[in-house]
């Protein structure tokens, strides 16, 4: 039986790692990947310490820190459950349980699916979920960004310098996000808004050829030949399912980053920390660790 | 024999920059293509995987998409 299951390694997961190897810890870190959300980031220039550096090139950092260390992580796995027997966690994930005293919850957000016909075909063929990582692929196409928010126009003015031309397809009456931004996606010529407007559908044969958007009651199809998805972010948390968590499905947390179950810690943007960012996510992770950490010390007494 | 490897990426993508670290920091040389720049490669991709995502490897004639380190290992041996 372990001291402590870490799960998610991402920013905090990662620096809950570091911390416990250093109060030598029995730990476990489980992790679907390393890096989480950072780790698709482009350019990262709030991270202290780094004035400009890429996501991967943080993460490999990161990982660096946590070689120093001898750290290992169970890598693809993901959990599917955590569940307390009296005194005992335990964690199942798709290859095998673990047992231990404590665990913290890092495991973070991912994209929101539009959950619409055609999104699963075709992902990867025309829809993606990643501006950055994909948009030089549709140079000189006519696009579509989903959402309203600040990933959606920074995607969008991403977009402005590679397609021909962008919509944005905005369910709200209005984009939100940063103003500056907002200023610079309404002002270019390239791009053209759509609010009050929703996708009903993803079409296309090899890779997409357009979309069904839908406005007031008026259903009319779009071509376009790329689908940006940037309509917010939803926690994975569904595994704990006896955890108390907010109306977004947040991990309800405390100062001491604990959850409603004692002995389950959690940290970073799986939690209702009121902001999700890199050095907050970080922050969080040392915390629950030295959370968990002197709840060990007060059982064991 | 070494497997001949072939990196198809964009220039923005930050796991394509990974992928190229991690060839580079295990000395193998390897073959970049921009598919943002380069529609007959890009198309080349599409035509090996099916499917737009980046980065795709194509080490030896397995394809592997995305900075799948383990199946990466395994492929070259690592």
């Amino acid at each position: 039986m372990y001291e402590l299951i870490i799960i998610g390694a991402g920013p905090a997961g990662i620096t809950a790692s570091v911390y416990a190897a250093r109060k030598r810890m029995n730990f476990l870190v489980i992790s679907k990947d390393i890096g989480g959300q950072a780790a698709y980031s482009g350019d990262i220039e709030n991270y202290t310490g780094y004035q400009f550096i890429t996501g991967p090139e943080l993460t490999a950092k990161f990982e660096e820190h946590m070689r120093r260390y001898n750290i290992g992580v169970k890598e693809a796995e993901e959990v599917s459950g955590l569940r307390k027997d009296g005194n005992i966690i335990s964690v199942r994930t798709n290859k095998a349980v673990y047992e231990s005293k404590t665990a913290i919850i890092a495991s973070g957000k991912r994209s929101r699916e539009l959950n619409v016909p055609g999104e699963e075909e075709f992902k990867n063929k025309g829809l993606t979920y990643c501006a950055t990582c994909d948009g030089p692929l549709f140079s000189g196409k006519d696009v579509a960004v989903v959402g309203g928010g600040n990933s959606a126009l920074d995607a969008a003015l991403q977009l402005i310098n590679i397609a021909r031309h962008v919509y944005i397809i905005n369910i709200a009456d209005n984009l939100s996000g940063d103003a500056i931004m907002r200023q610079k996606v309404q002002e270019n010529k390239m791009v053209t808004l759509l609010n009050n407007t929703q996708v009903t559908a993803i079409l296309g044969e090899r890779v997409v050829n357009g979309i069904k958007i839908k406005q007031e009651n008026k259903e009319e199809i779009l071509p376009v030949e790329g689908v940006f998805v940037e309509a917010g972010l939803t926690p994975n948390s569904e595994f704990a399912k006896d955890i108390e968590k907010n109306q977004l499905g947040e991990i309800k947390i405390n100062h001491y980053n604990e959850t409603s179950a004692p002995a389950v810690f959690a940290a970073g943007d799986v939690t209702d920390v009121p902001d999700k960012q890199i050095i907050i996510a970080a922050g969080e992770g040392a915390k629950a660790c030295l959370s968990a950490f002197r709840y060990l010390v007060r059982i064991a007494a | 024999m070494d497997k001949k490897v072939i990196v198809y990426s964009t220039s923005t993508c930050p796991w394509c920059a990974r992928v190229k670290q991690f060839l580079g920091d295990n000395n193998i040389p390897f073959d970049n293509y921009d598919v943002g720049a380069d529609k007959a490669k890009a198309e080349e991709m599409i035509q090996k995987t099916g499917q737009m995502g980046v980065p795709v490897l194509d080490i030896g004639g397995e394809i592997i998409v995305g900075f799948d380190k383990e199946k990466i290992k395994a492929a070259l041996g690592l």
